[in-house]
């Protein structure tokens, strides 16, 4: 018998799937909440970050003038001739000019030296900003007399006052006022080499400019019409480019800036992307044990007549009106959480950042929220279609279907390739996109494989002679329906980022430190004028101190290389030669031998005198020369103080740059440079703080133009510097753990069910409260040692490697941090355990089980 | 017109565990006329839920016809089958099967909303009070008896006004006394309706009270024959 298919005639509508979604969540909506919230953390940062990015990107545009303060400037690296000078003085409106150079700075009142940043200062520079200065005034006082600015950090090193006196070589300056900030500096910069401001006039008095020294001019030019500075631009590009000047416009160090922070703002999104990949693996895993919960109301409506895709909505609706709500409060605490942003990268941006309501930045977080966490919700949500009515009469034996594999792969493959196309949208390069994506697939299937070992180790070797309760809560991590892997990985992810990036600031100070072990030298002199060499090394020995290394350091640039000059290296990319190459100062020295921190690699080092006629053989550090693109054999020509000077690559040597020590890319023989201006520099080494501080200030009284590298210093500054950035990384890196443990809360109210059926069983097998209180503690101290055991073995494999392929040095693992981490991890992660089940063990069972199911 | 609200012809079920194949129905045929009460009786795991989930549409054949209501079950699809129980049958469980998350009346009215009809509560209401839980509308499952979720069960079925209503040991998860009412409930429900009704059961007063027994033994029918009592319901 032919019978037509019957189709159901009138289906219920939307709003019956909303009313039964509604109805179903009932009982556990604290728990979908709890769920879903996973990504209120991930969505925060992004929209932080976001919002941040808006708000930076507004404020490098107002403030660009500021950045740069006047509308053009042109950079020279050394005193420029006349014919520079005349064609400076026919540009713009207005002019100022800069000298900027390293120097030894005294403060008299307390005996003070300190390398500095040496600023002499001619004009009304800024034209656009501010200097800020304690007093205000100072900033425009300071130019009518001899007086100083010095950075206000300095002034509180040395507990200088405004109206003691600075010594800057020669002379003696009265401290107008406390520098605060200046136009386009960073806190980070300031850190690196405080400023210390004093007017033009005194440059030449102050003994300092000495020939051989690395000076840099800036020229200040305000225009009050912009098409006026582009066709005098335009008209002396030649020339910049001939005389090897650099030039920056508004708009240049605007694309400057903006570049620089997008790079910062790029590395922030990511971590905060990764939070919230995190909080969605919490929620497929939830959702996961939250549907097989639902098995039994799945099948019961399937038997009532809904179809498979009604069904499947109504859980559907459920978690994606959850993913918006847990989306929205994310948006919401990642607008506050801006505000504290700027406090937290101040040091690290030129402009005062701005914060406020961003609705674009709002709409990206949330968008990316509820797509994100609506995708890994499908995968453990398209297990409804397996269910059938059947279950009704009997739990069913039959595996899910192929078809619907299929479906969860084809929600995965989604979800990578939205995770791929976010990360090039981040990044700019597919090759990026994809190492990126890559590498967060392979950690996470390296933490769950790591975790997974760890996890049947530890079972293996558990004593099983140990008392009832603590077997009971390391039983407990094995339980049907755990979620153990699941927060391993998303806790030991966390506490895996944060001791990676330890270790890295622990290596790179390391590195430094290490530098400063027994008879390393520590000091480094330099700017010795010729005829001073002689009596500085007798001012060192004098002091008992030994001199390690006495050499000439010539500066010079590059002219050519193979021929190729710095205008066809730009115009043509084939040779490979890098266009930057030509830019900036390149410092040598000459010697007839190699020191014991260079090994030669190629060719043979000249140890001969040069000979008039022959060609000049130099010898190059080998990653140098790979940066050049030349080998052996290969000539240059170098351009000294105006002079040119053919050579040709005779060696190339491998430079073994760790050591605090004077090292050269380029080593010319002798017999060339000895006439050229040069400056010689002494290392030695100082036993102690004491006799440092002493040996600098009869040094610097004595021979003002010299400077002193101190490795305390540089040490006290790195740590500074390391510091600051690590702090904005630790920040973001806080999302990723707090998403953990918010997943950690949620899994163990996910299995609230199972953990109330255990506590009455307990209870009524006559366990008292308190057991039951230590099984679960041990049970979340088991879990967070795991985590945190799981992710620290994979940091200090990451840092392993990093140290072996990345820094070169060994790698000694600090032992205290890792001890620290680990307990914090663990302690947190069995704090919010015990504060999430603790209504679970103190309630009466019977009102629980009333009540939950 | 039709004499048959079910007919089943040369009904064969299988499971495949493993490489055993085990056979639970063996070519069972048996046709159920419009407005006719059938028990089925038999030992336990004669196949009893089996072939009540087989003529449900609640699981797929491995051969043989099932014909409901001159629909073909056998061959149709998941979502046909759906919106042919949701329409035509009703399914009292031994075990309740309410929905935990709704309250006894909004399990009534499910069936009903699925079918998208409107004011459906007063109908719902009616249902309920017929059962005797009229005070009762609001509570959820876990706050009811075992014989007070029966009733709600009962209550949902009849709730469509299905043509066919299976009832898989309605009162074996129940007491003698609480069995006691609601069987005549029931039955009573059934005879207002005028519902075809399969029923399967080991009570056999029960049994004996429909009109006509089939027994079920090995997956085979043992034995199909009417009792020739005229009266459907039992009166204690
Ligand atoms: N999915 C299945 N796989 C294998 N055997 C099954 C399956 N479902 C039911 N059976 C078997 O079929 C037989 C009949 O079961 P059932 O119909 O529940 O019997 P009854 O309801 O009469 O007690 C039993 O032996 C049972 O073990
Ligand atoms: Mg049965």
């Amino acid at each position: 018998m032919k019978k037509d298919r019957i189709l159901p005639e009138a289906l219920p509508g939307f709003r019956w799937l909303l009313t039964m979604a509604w109805r179903d969540s009932r009982k556990s909506r604290t728990r979908l909440s709890l769920f879903m919230s996973a990504i209120v953390l991930g969505v925060a940062a992004l929209v932080a970050i976001f919002s941040l990015s808006d708000h930076v990107r507004g404020d490098i545009n107002e403030q660009a003038k500021e950045l740069l303060g006047a509308d053009l400037v042109l950079e020279a690296h050394r005193a420029t001739d006349s014919a520079v000078q005349k064609m400076v003085d026919t540009l713009g409106d207005r002019r100022s000019r800069d000298c900027r150079f390293a120097s030894m700075v005294t403060f008299p009142k307390g005996g003070g030296t300190r390398l500095v940043q040496v600023i002499a200062l001619e004009g009304d520079y800024p034209y656009y900003g501010r200097f800020e200065t304690i007093p205000t005034h100072a900033d425009t006082d300071f130019r009518r007399g001899q007086q100083a600015l010095v950075d206000k950090t300095l002034m509180l090193q040395y507990d200088a006052k405004v109206g003691d006196s600075i010594r800057v070589g020669e002379l003696h300056f009265v401290i107008a006022g406390m520098l605060t900030q200046a136009p386009g500096r960073t806190g980070l910069s300031t850190t690196i080499a405080p400023p210390v401001y004093i007017p033009f006039r005194y440059l030449e008095q102050t003994g300092l400019l000495q020939k051989g020294s690395r000076f840099t001019y800036s020229f200040y030019f305000r225009y009050a019409d912009p098409q006026k500075m582009n066709r005098q631009l335009s008209a002396i590009q030649p020339v910049l480019e001939h005389e090897g000047l650099n030039y920056e416009t508004v708009a240049s160090r605007k694309k400057d800036t903006g570049r620089q922070f997008e790079d910062l703002s790029q590395f922030l999104t990511l971590i905060g992307f990764v939070a919230l990949l995190l909080g969605c693996i919490g929620i497929a895993g939830s959702i996961n044990i939250y549907i097989r919960e639902k098995i039994p109301s799945i099948a019961i409506l399937r038997c009532l007549g809904a179809g498979i895709r009604q069904t499947f909505l109504i859980y559907l609706i459920q978690v994606t009106l959850l993913g918006w709500v847990g989306a929205s409060v994310g948006a919401g605490l990642g607008t506050a959480i801006q505000q504290l942003l700027p406090l937290v990268i101040k040091d690290i941006l030129p402009v005062r950042i701005s914060t406020g309501i961003s609705w674009l930045s709002i709409a990206k977080g949330v968008g990316i929220g509820v797509v994100a966490s609506f995708l890994f919700a499908l995968l453990p949500l398209l297990s409804i279609h397996r269910i059938a009515p059947l279950y009704t009469l009997r739990a069913p034996v039959e595996p899910g279907s192929e078809r619907q594999n299929l479906r969860q792969i084809l929600v995965f493959s989604v979800i990578l390739v939205l995770i791929i196309l976010f990360t090039r949208w981040q990044m700019q390069s597919w090759t990026q996109a994809l190492i990126f994506s890559g590498g967060i697939l392979a950690a996470f299937l390296l933490l769950t494989g790591v975790a997974l070992l760890l996890r049947s180790t530890v079972r293996r070797f558990f004593p099983h002679s140990l008392n009832y309760l603590w077997r009971q809560g390391f039983a407990n991590l094995y339980r049907p329906n755990n979620q153990t892997i699941l927060l391993v990985v998303t806790i030991g992810l966390g506490a895996m980022f944060i001791g990676t990036l330890y270790f890295v600031q622990d290596m790179l100070m390391k590195r430094v430190a290490m530098s400063a072990d027994n008879n390393q030298p520590n000091i480094v002199l330099f700017d010795i004028q010729p005829g001073q060499k002689a009596a500085v090394e007798q001012l060192v020995k004098a002091h008992h101190l030994p001199v390690y290394q006495n050499l000439p350091v010539v500066t010079m640039r590059i002219e050519e290389i193979k021929g190729h000059n710095a205008f066809q290296a730009k115009e043509d990319s084939i040779s490979g030669i890098p266009a930057r190459a030509f830019d900036g100062e390149l410092r040598v020295t000459y010697r007839d031998s190699l020191t014991n921190t260079e090994e030669l690699t190629a060719g043979k080092f000249e140890t001969k005198p040069h000979t008039s006629g022959e060609p000049v053989y130099i010898s190059l550090d080998e990653s140098y020369a790979r940066r050049l693109r030349v080998s052996v054999g290969d000539s240059m020509v170098f351009n000294v103080q105006g002079m040119l000077l053919p050579a040709v690559v005779g060696s190339l040597r491998k430079v073994d740059w760790q050591r605090f020590q004077t090292n050269f890319r380029v080593v010319f023989p002798l017999g060339v440079l000895e006439e050229a201006p040069r400056f010689y520099v002494i290392v030695t080494r100082v036993p102690s703080a004491e006799v440092s501080a002493g040996f600098q200030r009869a040094t610097v009284k004595a021979f003002p133009n010299i400077s002193i590298i101190d490795l305390a210093l540089v040490l006290k500054v790195l740590d500074e510097v390391l510091r600051k950035m690590g702090f904005v990384i630790r920040f973001m890196t806080a999302f990723s753990i707090a998403t953990g443990l918010v997943v950690l809360m949620a899994s163990i109210y996910v299995s609230k069910v199972q953990r109330v059926r255990e506590t009455v069983l307990l209870r009524t097998l006559g366990a008292g409260r308190k057991q039951i209180f230590t099984i679960n503690v041990l049970e979340y101290c088991f879990l967070g040692m795991l985590a945190a055991g799981t992710g620290l073995l994979l940091s200090l494999a990451g840092g392993w490697a990093l140290s072996e392929f990345s820094f070169d040095a060994s790698f000694r693992p600090p032992f205290i941090p890792i001890v620290v981490i680990f307990f914090s991890i663990t302690l947190l992660t069995a704090l919010i355990g015990l504060l999430s089940i603790r209504n679970v063990v103190s309630t009466p069972p019977l009102e629980i089980l009333r009540k939950e199911i | 017109m039709m004499d048959y609200m079910l007919k089943v012809d040369r009904l064969c079920k299988s499971y495949q565990s493993g490489a055993r194949c085990l056979t639970v129905l063996h070519d069972v045929s048996f046709t159920v006329e419009t407005g006719s009460v059938l028990a089925i009786t038999g030992p336990s795991g004669s196949g009893k839920t089996t072939l009540l989930g087989l003529c449900a549409g609640l699981d797929q054949v491995t051969s043989g016809t099932i014909e409901l209501n001159g629909l073909r079950l056998d061959n149709a699809g998941e979502e046909e089958r759906a919106s042919i129980r949701n329409r035509y049958i009703g399914y009292v469980f031994q075990n309740f099967q309410l929905l935990p998350t709704l309250t006894a009346l909004e399990n009534v009215m499910v069936p009903l909303e699925l079918q998208g009809k409107r004011n459906i509560r007063p109908q719902a209401v009616e249902l309920l009070e017929k059962v005797g839980l009229a005070d009762r509308l609001h509570h959820y499952p876990v706050q009811l008896s075992g014989g007070e979720q029966q009733r709600v069960s009962i209550a949902r079925a009849f709730s469509t006004h299905p043509r066919i209503l299976f009832a898989d040991e309605p009162t074996g998860n129940l007491d003698e006394e609480t069995s006691s009412k609601i069987i005549p409930l029931l039955f009573e429900l059934n005879r207002e309706a005028g519902t075809t009704m399969v029923i399967v059961t080991h009570n056999a007063d029960l049994a004996k009270s429909t009109q006509r027994i089939i027994r079920l033994k090995g997956g085979q029918i043992m034995e199909d024959k009417p009792t020739g009592d005229t009266t459907p319901v039992v009166q204690n």
